[in-house]
């Protein structure tokens, strides 16, 4: 077996109907696994940029790139090197755990508290994926109640 | 000018020279149909089941180059239609496949007929489009037309809902398409094709593997031409069968899983494989690992996702065979045959080792006798098709090729049904030609309600059955690997298939000799109606050689010698 790796790629492609589902049916119809796939317009333009995170030996990430690029409203892909990459989390906690020890770890995390409600207070983090992972780690004691991942999202350095 | 959806299908087509659509009608597609009826610009062939009028399509496509054009409505007609597809994307067939849908404001709605088409045929089609608005139309067809026939070619499906085929809009097909996500590189690089021909110069024992991209591109000549120029020695896949003609000096037959022994053994040998419009179809390759283990490879496939998919590429290039073969020509006076002589001796004494052939047998026909019969009698007069089993085997095995699209087969998909609608396509391309289609006993129940289509529209189809009385190529796997147990493939009951074609108005004969088998070709041939040739050949034979799946290509089980 070839070692398999964790991979990013940026795909752009034409705002038409169904062409998330093309992208979405490529990795299932072919046993391509995806790990995350964040998905928005680009501003001022008729396309959209995914970011997908995957996994794969380097023969299957070169199929992947190469079977993306066939479909037709795919501009271009991107099979990312060096590259920043970001992640956003939101979390809800209990009004009762330790608001200051919360707000002093998302701050650390590059996050804050954005919403304080009678029963609950939300966090939101946004950082590399790898130390949003370790935040949710770090937070398991204060008892979060729901947990949303963004997803990454990234550029070339 | 201001035009319905429908108008502008039919327009359409006319401008994109069509001159023969396959289908069938239904409620979402009659408004393209009561066009159809107003309209003398082309002849629309209505088959009795709307998988073989995407199968003759297909066929059409093969025999002539062109795109083939099916025509279909929503819900069944449509799912009928998949296996068809399915097919023509596998083998790289253009094709525009028009389906109807439900009108717009029912889509959605589990209404009578309606199925996510789009959402079934993304997979199976080089693309599809729903079209939403009439508007769309002129260039959604520009573009299908334009999609399915560059490139690697494929199966592209347009999905009309019915209030779209009538809604009135602007048609203008001389709009310019614009496509900036879409652009096939067609050009080899130059660079990589010197480098290539640098390392064939280099080689001692280089090996031509021919592949049905060459067919698809029309490279034949070139490809021929190369062959010759340099002196190297081909093998061809099934798909390519009919590059180069059967009496050419420098063939070695077909390669693979029923391939010949010298042409597996050539493959294993060889020190540089030049690798066209191949795709190391695991049918070919046998154990990966252990194919063309010390060879080099080139591989020139128009498909960049095709190239080191399977086997890594020493030399890729991305590029339309036959730009590619051109340049490579143009290079190649630096190659030179007579170094390669010895190569060719080698190869020649594998084949008198172990030749393509079977034993004759006094009681019973053999099948491969039949179609080497048919390759005497009528030759490069016959385009041949066939359905998918152990006769389709022995047919890219034992007939005497010629040319390009000559022989037409379900290669990817393997679909039995394929062989007679398909030939239907292939006799409506090239009238002046005799289509022959060897069929099995269990294929051609598969889509045999086509004799009304071959009746009424003259279409003579000679279809030879070589009735086993057996799924014979799983009961060739059952007899080989599974002790003998033949699961369900034994199909003892049987129609009469004389009066099968018959009671359709074409003509049937059952034939038990060498003598009875002449006589019925030579009057089907004459008669020039569509025939059933129920010829009753030995039940047990198997195709051999054979590499059993997943195993290496010089290790192949090999035709018993008999024992005098
Ligand atoms: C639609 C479809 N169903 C099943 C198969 C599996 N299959 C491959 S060959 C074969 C037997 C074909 O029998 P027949 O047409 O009688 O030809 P023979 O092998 O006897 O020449 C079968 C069932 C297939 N290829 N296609």
């Amino acid at each position: 077996m070839e070692a398999s790796e964790r991979r990013v790629i940026s795909v752009i492609v034409v705002n038409e109907a169904s062409v998330l589902s093309r992208i979405t049916d490529l990795f299932s119809g072919r046993g391509y696994n995806i790990t995350s796939l964040t998905v928005a317009p680009i501003p001022d333009s008729k396309y959209s940029r995914l970011t997908i995170v995957t996994s794969g030996s380097i023969r299957v990430i070169e199929q992947i790139t190469k079977q993306l690029h066939k479909l037709i409203p795919v501009l271009r892909v991107y099979e990312h090197a060096d590259l920043v990459e970001k992640e956003m989390a939101l979390v809800k906690f209990p009004i009762t755990e330790n608001i200051t020890d919360i707000s002093t770890l998302c701050e650390a995390y590059n996050g804050k508290i954005v919403n304080v409600g009678d029963n609950v207070i939300i966090v939101m983090v946004a950082d590399e994926p790898k130390r949003v992972e370790n935040f949710l780690q770090v937070i398991k004691r204060y008892n979060p109640k729901e947990i949303v991942r963004s997803g990454a999202v990234a550029l070339e350095r | 000018m201001q035009i319905n959806g429908a108008q502008m299908v039919i327009e359409a087509l006319i401008a994109e020279g069509v001159d023969t659509v396959f289908g069938y009608p239904g409620g979402a597609i009659m408004n393209v149909y009561d066009e159809i009826y107003k309209q003398n610009n082309f002849k629309h062939i209505l088959t009795r089941h709307e998988q073989a009028a995407v199968h003759a399509a297909e066929g059409y496509s093969k025999a002539s180059g062109k795109v083939g054009v099916a025509m279909i409505t929503s819900g069944p007609g449509f799912t009928n239609a998949v296996t068809g597809l399915a097919d023509a994307y596998m083998d790289s067939i253009p094709l525009v496949v028009i389906s109807g849908q439900v009108p717009m404001s029912l889509i959605g709605t589990d209404a009578f007929q309606e199925i996510d088409a789009v959402g079934i045929s993304r997979s199976c089609t080089k693309h599809n489009y729903l079209v939403t608005n009439a508007a769309d139309l002129p260039r959604v067809l520009k573009e299908a037309f334009y999609i399915a026939s560059s490139g690697r070619p494929g199966p592209v499906h347009v999905d009309i809902p019915k209030d779209v085929t009538a809604q009135i809009a602007e048609f203008d097909y001389s709009i310019e398409l614009d496509l900036e996500t879409y652009k096939p590189h067609i050009k080899g690089n130059p660079r990589q094709i010197k480098k290539a021909m640098e390392a064939i110069a280099k080689s001692r024992r280089p090996l031509f593997y021919l592949g049905g991209g060459i067919i698809n591109s029309n490279a034949a000549d070139e490809v021929r031409e190369l062959v010759h120029k340099t002196g190297i020695p081909a093998v061809e896949t099934f798909m390519a069968r009919g590059t180069l003609s059967h009496d050419d000096d420098l063939l070695i037959s077909m390669l693979g899983m029923h391939g010949s022994y010298a042409a597996n053994m050539a493959m294993s040998e060889t020190d540089l494989v030049i690798a066209l419009g191949a795709r190391f179809d695991d049918r070919v390759t046998g154990k990966l690992s252990e194919f063309a283990k010390n060879a080099g490879v080139i591989h020139v496939d128009i498909d960049p996702a095709s190239i080191s998919k399977l086997i890594n590429a020493d030399y890729p290039i991305v590029g339309d065979v036959k730009n590619v073969v051109k340049e490579m020509l143009e290079l190649s006076s630096q190659v030179k045959p007579e170094k390669y002589a010895s190569w060719r001796d080698t190869i020649s004494k594998f084949d008198e080792l172990h030749p393509l052939a079977y034993h004759e047998d006094t009681d019973r026909i053999k099948p491969q006798w039949v179609i080497e019969r048919v390759g005497q009698l009528l030759g490069d007069d016959a385009n041949i098709s066939t359905d998918v089993g152990q006769h389709q085997m022995w047919t890219a095995q034992f007939y005497p090729f010629s040319r390009p699209r000559q022989f037409i087969s379900s290669g990817g998909l393997g679909t039995m049904g394929f062989g007679f609608p398909a030939a239907m396509g292939v006799k409506s391309a090239c009238p002046e030609k005799i289509s022959v289609n060897f069929t099995g006993d269990g294929s051609i129940l598969m889509n045999c309600q086509e004799l009304m289509t071959a009746v009424e529209q003259k279409l003579p189809v000679i279809n030879i059955i070589l009735n086993n009385n057996f799924l014979g190529m799983v009961r060739q796997w059952q007899t080989l690997f599974y002790d003998k147990r033949h699961s369900e493939t034994d199909l003892s009951v049987q129609p009469d298939f004389v009066k099968l074609s018959e009671a359709f108005g074409g003509i049937g004969y059952r034939v038990n000799t060498k003598e009875e088998f002449d006589a019925a070709l030579k009057d089907a041939v004459e008669k020039n109606i569509v025939a059933f040739i129920d010829v009753v050949v030995e039940r047990m034979e198997n195709v051999m050689p054979m590499v059993p799946s997943g195993g290496s290509l010089f290790n192949m089980m090999l035709l018993e010698k008999k024992e005098k």
